[in-house]
C-alpha cells in the first residue's frame, strides 16, 4: 500500500500537467502536421474548398522548390539569401545598441528614468502602427525621411525611394532594428543588474579601465543570457513578417524579400498551398538545424570555458 | 484511482473540444440546405469612401427586404485588401456567409474553388432570367461555357478625367481622343511642378487593368485561347511599355507615383498638381477632396483611332462587382430571394446612384442620374467598348505577378534607369515563369 501511495504521489503533479500538455500538442502539433501533410499534396485552387480531396504529389512541392534553377526555387534561394543577410544585421546592431545603451545606462545620473522609458517606447508600441507610421516617413515626396536627408542636410541627390527598389532593404533594417533593440537592452539591462558591483570596485583598483572592465567582466558575465538573446533575436527576425508586410503590401521588392513574406505570397497569392506549405516545412527544418547546432556549439563554449 | 480517471476524463473531454473548435472544416461541398429560413449573412465590399458609409447605405435597403421576406440580414463590409482572403478562408473551411459580393475579375478563380452556387437557367429564371442584365457584364461572371459563379451587381468603367481649368490655362480646347494627343497635352501641361498624368504605380490591380486596355489595343490578351499565359508576346510587351513610357520617356507621370498605391493620383489631380487621370467612377472622391463637378470634365480614355469600340478599340477593362451565393448556405431560397432583391430595378438605380456605379440591368440605367458627364460616359464604354479581363482560373495570380512586374518598372523608371524593349520582356518573363506549376 505504501509503494502505491508513492506512486501516487510521485505521479500526480504528471497527471495534472496531462491536460495542459496535450493541449499544447494540439495547438502546435496539429497545425504543424496538417502543415505537413499539405506539403506533399498538390493543393491549389481547385482542391482548397476540401483539401483533404487534393490528389497526393509525393515529393512534387519539394522538388519544384529546391530546384534552384527554375524560378519558383531561385527566387526562393534569393529570398533565403536576403533573409539571412537581413537577420544577420538585425541581430548584430540590436544586440549591439542594446548592449552599449545598457551599459551606459547602468550610471546614475539625472535622467535615466526617462531615457530608460524612451529607450523603450518602440518597444511598447503596436506593431502595426508603428510600422505604418515609418512607412508613412518613407514616403518619397511627403515622407519625413527624405524632408530631413534631402532638404534639411542635403545628403542625396535627388529624392529616392526607400520603399521600391534597392533601398527597400535598407528601409526594412531601420525598422527592424528600431521595434527590435529596446529588447536586446531590457534583457541586457537585468543581466547587468546580476553582476556584483565590487568586481568592478576590484578591477578598477587594479588599474582596468572601462573597455577592459567590459571585455574582461561585463561580457563574460552576460554570456548565458547573450546566448539566449541572440537566438531569440535570430529566430524573430528570420520570420519576421509583420514589418515587410506592412511597409510593401503583398509583394516586396526584390531586394526585401523575406522569406516569411515569400512563402505568403507563394501560397495564399498565388493560391498553390502546397508548394507553400513545402516552403515552410523547409524553413522550419532550417531553423531547426541551425538552433540544435548553435545551442550545441554555444554550450560547449561555456562548459570549455568553465572548465 | 478517482484522480487518475477524473484527470484522464477531463484530458480527453479538453482535447475533444479542441479538436471540434479548430476543425470548422470538412464540410462537405455538396450543396446548399434550407436549414435556418429566417436569417442570412451579407458580405458586401466596401463601396463607399468608408465601411461605416456602407453599413449606412446598406442598412435601410437590407430593413425593406427584411419587412418584405421577414428574411433578416446580417451584414458586414470587407475592405477590398482583405475581400479575397476572407473568400478565400471561407472555402477553406465551409465556413462562409450565405451571399456574398466579389470582384468581377475574380469570377473564374473563384468559380475553380467549387464554392460558389452555379447560376445555371432555374437560379437566373428565379430572378428574372439572364436577358436583364446587359451582355459584357455577364461576361465577367465565370469561365465560357459554364454556369456563371455569381450575377452582376455594380458595374464600372474606365474614363479619362481632365482639370478644364489646366487644360484651358495651356491653351488645349478639347479633351485627347488619342494617346498621341494625350501624351501631346501631357507634355504642354508637364512644367514647374504640375504633371500631365497620374497613376497608381504601386496598385497591382490598377497596373494590370491599364495594361489590359493597352493590352487590347496592341492586340494581345495576356493569355492565349487555351488559357496558357502569353505575357511575353509582342503586344503585351509594346502595351506595359507604352505604359510605363508615359513615366520614362514622355515624362508625363510624376516620378513619386511609381509607389502610389492608396489613391494618392486623385488627390494629385483635385489638388491641381496633376492634368489627367484614368479611373473608374472618381466623382465622389474629387467632392471629398474639395473639387467641384463643374472644375473636371470626363472623355472616355484614348485609343491609337481616336473612337473607342469593340477589339482594338477596347479602352477599358470591364470592372464592377457581382453577387455570389455560397454554395454550403444554409437558407438556399432566402439567398435566392436577396439576390433577386438587390438585383431588381428600384434597388439597382438606388445604390448604382448612390455608389457612382453602373446598374448592369439595363433596365435600370433609364435613370437620369446616369446621364452625368461622368456616369454617360461609364455607361457608354460599358455598353460598346469595355472589354471583361481573361475568365481564367489563374486571373487573380496574373493579377499580382503582371501587377508587380509594372510596379518593379515604374520603380526603375522613377529611379532614371532605362526602361527598354527588353527590359520590360525580362520582367513579364519572370512573372509568366511564376504562373509555372
Amino acid at each position: 500500500m505504501r509503494v502505491l501511495a508513492g506512486l501516487r504521489r510521485a505521479g500526480l503533479p504528471y497527471l495534472l500537467l496531462l491536460p495542459a500538455l496535450l493541449l499544447e500538442l494540439l495547438v502546435h502539433l496539429v497545425p504543424m502536421v496538417i502543415g505537413i501533410v499539405m506539403s506533399f499534396k498538390d493543393l491549389t485552387r481547385l482542391h482548397i474548398g476540401d483539401w483533404g480531396t487534393a490528389p497526393w504529389k509525393a515529393l512534387g512541392n519539394y522538388r519544384v522548390t529546391v530546384d534552384f534553377d527554375a524560378p519558383v526555387g531561385a527566387t526562393l534561394l534569393h529570398s533565403f539569401f536576403v533573409t539571412c543577410a537581413f537577420s544577420v544585421l538585425t541581430v548584430g546592431l540590436c544586440w549591439l545598441l542594446g548592449t552599449t545603451a545598457a551599459i551606459f545606462l547602468q550610471e546614475n545620473f539625472r535622467g535615466r528614468g526617462l531615457l530608460r522609458a524612451v529607450f523603450l517606447t518602440p518597444y511598447a508600441l503596436p506593431v502595426y502602427a508603428a510600422v505604418i507610421t515609418w512607412a508613412f516617413m518613407f514616403q518619397r515626396d511627403n515622407g519625413l525621411v527624405n524632408h530631413v536627408l534631402h532638404d534639411q542636410l542635403h545628403l542625396t541627390d535627388g529624392r529616392p525611394f526607400w520603399l521600391l527598389g534597392d533601398h527597400s532593404f535598407l528601409a526594412l533594417l531601420v525598422v527592424s532594428v528600431w521595434k527590435t533593440w529596446p529588447f536586446a537592452f531590457l534583457v541586457v539591462m537585468a543581466g547587468l543588474q546580476n553582476i556584483p558591483k565590487d568586481l568592478y570596485e576590484a578591477a578598477a583598483l587594479d588599474g582596468a579601465g572601462l573597455v577592459r572592465q567590459i571585455r574582461r567582466i561585463t561580457l563574460p558575465a552576460l554570456r548565458p543570457i547573450n546566448q539566449v538573446l541572440v537566438l531569440v533575436l535570430f529566430l524573430w527576425s528570420f520570420n519576421d513578417f509583420n514589418t515587410p508586410y506592412v511597409l510593401f503590401g503583398k509583394a516586396a521588392p526584390e531586394a526585401a524579400d523575406l522569406l516569411s513574406l515569400h512563402i505568403y505570397q507563394s501560397s495564399f497569392v498565388t493560391w498553390n498551398f502546397g508548394t507553400g506549405s513545402a516552403m515552410s516545412v523547409l524553413l522550419l527544418l532550417f531553423l531547426l538545424v541551425v538552433t540544435a547546432g548553435y545551442l550545441l556549439a554555444t554550450s560547449r563554449g561555456r562548459k570549455h570555458a568553465d572548465g | 484511482m478517482r484522480i487518475l480517471r477524473a484527470a484522464t476524463v477531463t484530458a480527453t473531454v479538453t482535447a475533444l473540444a479542441a479538436v471540434a473548435a479548430g476543425c470548422g472544416g470538412g464540410t462537405s461541398p455538396g450543396g446548399g440546405s434550407d436549414d435556418s429560413p429566417r436569417t442570412l449573412t451579407y458580405w458586401a465590399s466596401n463601396q463607399g469612401p468608408n465601411v461605416e458609409a456602407d453599413k449606412k447605405i446598406l442598412g435601410p435597403e437590407l430593413k425593406k427586404f427584411e419587412r418584405r421576406t421577414g428574411i433578416k440580414v446580417e451584414l458586414e463590409v470587407i475592405p477590398w485588401p482583405e475581400l479575397l482572403n476572407r473568400i478565400l478562408t471561407a472555402t477553406t473551411s465551409g465556413q462562409g456567409p450565405d451571399v456574398l459580393n466579389i470582384g468581377n475579375t475574380w469570377s473564374a478563380s473563384l468559380q475553380a474553388t467549387g464554392a460558389l452556387l452555379p447560376w445555371d437557367k432555374k437560379n437566373f429564371d428565379a430572378i428574372g432570367g439572364r436577358g436583364r442584365f446587359l451582355a459584357p457584364a455577364l461576361d465577367a461572371t465565370g469561365a465560357a461555357g459554364k454556369d456563371p459563379a455569381a450575377v452582376p451587381l455594380y458595374s464600372l468603367a474606365y474614363a479619362l478625367y481632365y482639370n478644364k481649368q489646366m487644360f484651358k490655362d495651356a491653351g488645349i480646347s478639347k479633351p485627347p481622343a488619342t494617346w498621341d494627343e494625350l501624351v501631346a497635352d501631357g507634355k504642354r501641361i508637364a512644367k514647374d511642378g504640375t504633371w500631365g498624368l497620374g497613376a497608381e504605380g504601386g496598385q497591382l490591380t490598377n497596373n494590370i487593368h491599364q495594361a489590359f486596355a493597352l493590352g487590347k489595343q496592341h492586340g494581345a490578351d495576356f493569355f492565349d485561347a487555351s488559357g496558357k499565359p502569353t505575357f511575353t508576346s509582342d503586344g503585351a510587351v509594346a502595351a506595359v511599355k507604352q505604359y510605363i513610357d508615359f513615366m520614362a520617356k514622355d515624362k508625363i507621370i510624376a516620378p513619386g507615383n511609381a509607389e502610389y498605391g492608396q489613391n494618392q493620383s486623385l488627390r494629385d489631380f483635385a489638388t491641381g498638381r496633376t492634368a489627367m487621370v484614368l479611373w473608374q467612377a472618381a466623382a465622389t472622391t474629387f467632392a471629398a477632396d474639395g473639387m467641384k463637378p463643374d472644375e473636371w470634365g470626363v472623355a472616355p480614355v484614348p485609343v491609337p483611332s481616336g473612337t473607342p469600340g469593340t477589339g482594338r478599340q477596347t479602352n477599358s477593362m470591364l470592372a464592377g462587382i457581382n453577387i455570389a451565393v455560397f454554395k454550403n448556405t444554409h437558407n438556399l431560397h432566402g439567398a435566392r430571394e436577396f439576390v433577386k432583391f438587390m438585383t431588381s430595378d428600384g434597388e439597382q438605380r438606388l445604390l448604382n446612384k448612390t455608389y457612382g456605379s453602373i446598374p448592369p440591368v439595363t433596365a435600370a440605367q433609364q435613370d437620369p442620374a446616369f446621364d452625368r458627364q461622368d456616369t454617360k460616359v461609364l455607361r457608354d464604354t460599358l455598353t460598346h467598348s469595355a472589354t471583361p479581363l481573361p475568365q481564367v482560373v489563374e486571373e487573380s495570380q496574373f493579377e499580382t505577378s503582371v501587377g508587380t512586374a509594372i510596379k518593379d518598372l515604374f520603380a526603375d523608371a522613377a529611379a532614371g534607369h532605362p526602361v527598354t524593349t527588353a527590359s520590360v520582356k525580362e520582367r513579364l518573363a519572370k512573372a509568366e515563369q511564376q504562373m509555372a506549376k
